[in-house]
C-alpha cells in the first residue's frame, strides 16, 4: 500500500514537472512576447522597406510601447517623404472581450497611434481611423500568442 | 404592421376556477409539471383544405406539436407521450374523461379543434385541470392559414400564463447575426427567426459587416451597426419594407445602439479621437443629445423599462465596470464591485434586474444583479460568452457562446444559448448557421 502511494505521488510529481518543463519550453521557444505584448514579426507587413505597418498592445491597454513608438516614427518619416499618401489606422482588439467594448478599445488604440504620428508632423487630414474591435483577427488561435498578435493598430494606405 | 393579418377573436372568456395546479417558477425546473397536449381534432374536409394550402398532412397534430415543444423547452413542463393518451382528440375536446388523464399522471390537459372556415384557419382550444376536473380556459382564434405556427405559439402563451401566472414568451422572434466563413474574415448577415428557430430569414446579404441588431419596442424596426462603405455607423432597418437609413450624421463611428422603451429615441455610443461617449438621437426631430462626457470608454447603454434610468459600461474606474445614471446623464453610480470585469449590462423588462457579462480569471459568465448592484448571481460559466438579451417576460436570457480555436485553427463555433433566470434549463438554440448577438422581440400580440 505504501509502495503504491509512493509510486502514485512520484507519478504526480513526474507529471507536474513535465507540465512545468512544457510551460518553460513554450515561453523560451516562442520568445515572441514581452509581458503580453507581441514582439514577433511574422504577422507584420511593410509599408516600404524597413517601415513595419503595425504596432501591438498589452491586454486592455492603449499605451504605445517603446517598440511601437519606434515603428510609428518610421511610419511618420515615410509619410513625410510621401506626402501624397493618406492612411487609415485600423484598430483591433483580441477575442477576450465583449464586442461593444472592443469596438471602443480598437478606436482608442488606433487613435493613440494617430496622436503619435501627429506629434511627428503628420497632419490629421491624412489620417483616418477605423475600429474593427474583435471582428478581424489576424491569427484565429485561442491562445495568448494569437491574442497578442490581434491587439494591434495597422496602418493601411488609403489611396 | 407586419402582423396585421392576425385577427384574434375571443369567443369564450376564461372562466375563473379554483385551480389546484400551479407551476412554481421561483424554484426552477426541478419538477416540471406533467401536461398532456392532445392533438387538435380536425375534420376531414378541413384536413384536405389545409393539406392543399400548407402541405401539412394533419394541421391539428402539427399545431399541438408546436405547443408541446414550446412547453418542453421552457423547462417548466413535462409534456407526456401521446402514445399513452386514451381519449380521441375530438371527444377529449368536448369533455375529457378526467380519470383517463389522471391515470397517465397528467395534471393539465390541452385540447382543441381546427377548422377551415371562409379560407381562414379557425382554432379553438381548451385547458383542463385534471385534478379538479374542470375547464380552466377556452379560447378561439381566426387567422390566415399561413399563420399556423404563430397560433401554436399563442396557445402556448395562454397556457403558460394561465398555469404560471406570468406572461409567456413564445409568440416572439429573435433577431441575430448569422456567421459564416473563416474566423479571420467572417461573413455576417442580419437574420430573424421565430423564437423556436423556425421561419428563418436573412435581412442583409453579407456584403458588409453587421453587428448588434436590436428590436424596437413594437418589433417593426431594428437598429444595428453596419460597416457599409467601411464607415461603421448605427443604422435603422424597417423589417417590413426593408428600408435602411443611417442614424444621425456623426463624424465618426457610432455603435452599441438600442431603442428607448417608448421607441422614440436611439441610444448609442459615438467614438471620436479615442473617446467613446453615450448619445441619444430623437427619431422624429433628429435632435442629438450628449448623455455622458468623460474621457473614458462609455458604451453598451440600456434603458430601464420606465425610461428613467440608463445602465452602461465604462472603464472610468480603470477597468470595465457597470454604471447606472439618470436618463439625462446625471447621478452616475458604479454598481458592479465584484472581482473581474463587467460588460454588456441590459435592463430586465421587469425592471428589477440587470443582466451582464463578466470576465474573471479567463472565464466568461452571464449573470444578473439588482439595479443597485446587490445580489449578484452568476448563471453560467464558459470559455467565451456574452451579450445577454431578455425574453419579454424577464424569465429567460438568450446570449451567444464561442468555442476555442485549437492550434490547427479548428474548433471555432458561435452559437446561441438560452438559460432560465434561475440558472436551470441551459440549452443551445438551433440556428441554420453559426450565430451571435441575439436580441429577443417583445410579444407579437398581447
Amino acid at each position: 500500500m505504501n509502495l503504491s502511494k509512493i509510486l502514485k505521488n512520484g507519478f504526480l510529481i513526474l507529471i507536474a514537472s513535465l507540465i512545468l518543463t512544457a510551460c518553460a519550453t513554450k515561453k523560451t521557444t516562442t520568445g515572441q512576447m514581452q509581458g503580453d505584448v507581441y514582439t514577433g514579426t511574422d504577422s507584420i507587413e511593410y509599408l516600404a522597406s524597413g517601415v513595419p505597418d503595425r504596432v501591438f498592445f498589452a491586454t486592455n491597454e492603449t499605451v504605445l510601447t517603446t517598440a511601437s513608438r519606434e515603428t510609428l516614427r518610421k511610419q511618420a518619416a515615410w509619410l513625410r517623404k510621401n506626402s501624397d499618401i493618406n492612411v487609415v489606422l485600423e484598430g483591433h482588439a483580441d477575442e477576450r472581450g465583449t464586442r461593444e467594448f472592443n469596438l471602443a478599445l480598437g478606436e482608442r488604440r488606433a487613435n493613440s497611434a494617430k496622436d503619435y504620428l501627429m506629434t511627428y508632423g503628420i497632419s490629421s487630414d491624412r489620417i483616418s481611423v477605423l475600429s474593427y474591435g474583435k471582428e478581424r483577427p489576424v491569427d484565429s488561435g485561442s491562445n495568448p500568442l494569437a491574442w497578442s498578435k490581434n491587439r494591434r493598430s495597422v496602418t493601411v494606405k488609403a489611396n | 404592421m407586419l402582423f396585421r393579418y392576425l385577427f384574434i377573436l375571443l369567443i369564450i372568456f376564461p372562466i375563473k376556477v379554483f385551480a389546484l395546479i400551479e407551476v412554481d417558477i421561483t424554484r426552477g425546473n426541478l419538477s416540471p409539471l406533467p401536461v398532456a397536449v392532445s392533438p387538435l381534432s380536425i375534420d376531414d374536409s378541413s384536413k384536405e383544405n389545409f393539406k392543399k394550402i400548407l402541405k401539412k398532412e394533419n394541421l391539428g397534430s402539427e399545431i399541438s406539436l408546436i405547443v408541446e415543444n414550446n412547453l418542453r423547452q421552457s423547462g417548466l413542463f413535462n409534456p407526456l407521450d401521446k402514445n399513452a393518451f386514451l381519449q380521441k382528440p375530438d371527444i377529449a375536446n368536448l369533455k375529457p374523461r378526467f380519470e383517463d388523464w389522471n391515470l397517465i399522471k397528467a395534471q393539465a390537459l390541452v385540447t382543441g379543434k381546427v377548422t377551415f372556415v371562409d379560407e381562414k384557419l379557425r382554432v379553438e382550444f381548451r385547458l383542463w385541470d385534471i385534478l379538479a376536473g374542470k375547464e380552466m380556459m377556452a379560447l378561439a382564434f381566426t387567422t390566415v392559414p399561413s399563420n399556423w405556427r404563430r397560433v401554436g405559439h399563442i396557445i402556448t402563451d395562454k397556457v403558460y400564463e394561465r398555469l404560471t401566472g406570468e406572461k409567456g414568451y413564445f409568440d416572439t422572434r429573435i433577431i441575430y447575426v448569422s456567421e459564416e466563413g473563416p474566423k479571420t474574415n467572417r461573413i455576417k448577415k442580419l437574420a430573424i427567426m421565430d423564437q423556436d428557430g423556425f421561419n428563418n430569414k436573412f435581412l442583409t446579404l453579407g456584403n458588409e459587416l453587421v453587428l448588434t441588431p436590436r428590436f424596437s419596442p413594437t418589433n417593426q424596426m431594428v437598429t444595428y451597426l453596419s460597416y457599409f462603405r467601411n464607415l461603421p455607423r448605427v443604422y435603422l432597418l424597417d423589417i417590413e419594407t426593408g428600408m435602411q437609413e443611417v442614424v444621425g450624421d456623426f463624424p465618426g463611428m457610432t455603435f452599441a445602439p438600442r431603442f428607448s422603451p417608448d421607441g422614440k429615441k436611439i441610444i448609442m455610443s459615438f467614438a471620436k479621437d479615442g473617446n467613446s461617449d453615450i448619445y441619444t438621437m430623437d427619431l422624429e426631430n433628429r435632435i442629438v443629445e450628449r448623455i455622458t462626457n468623460h474621457p473614458s470608454i462609455d458604451t453598451s447603454p440600456s434603458y430601464s423599462p420606465d425610461g428613467k434610468y440608463i445602465t452602461f459600461n465604462s472603464d472610468r474606474s480603470g477597468y470595465q465596470q457597470i454604471y447606472v445614471m439618470e436618463s439625462n446623464g446625471k447621478n452616475v453610480k458604479r454598481i458592479s464591485f465584484g472581482n473581474g470585469l463587467y460588460g454588456t449590462p441590459v435592463w430586465s423588462p421587469r425592471g428589477d434586474l440587470i443582466a451582464f457579462t463578466k470576465l474573471h480569471k479567463g472565464k466568461f459568465y452571464i449573470g444578473v444583479m439588482r439595479t443597485d448592484g446587490s445580489g449578484e448571481r452568476l448563471l453560467t460559466e464558459n470559455f467565451y460568452q456574452e451579450a445577454p438579451s431578455w425574453s419579454p417576460n424577464g424569465r429567460v436570457l438568450i446570449f451567444y457562446r464561442e468555442t476555442k480555436t485549437n492550434s490547427n485553427g479548428e474548433g471555432f463555433s458561435a452559437k446561441l444559448w438560452s438559460i432560465d433566470l434561475t440558472g436551470y434549463n441551459e440549452k443551445m438554440v438551433e440556428t441554420e448557421t453559426d450565430a451571435s448577438d441575439p436580441s429577443w422581440s417583445s410579444l407579437l400580440t398581447n
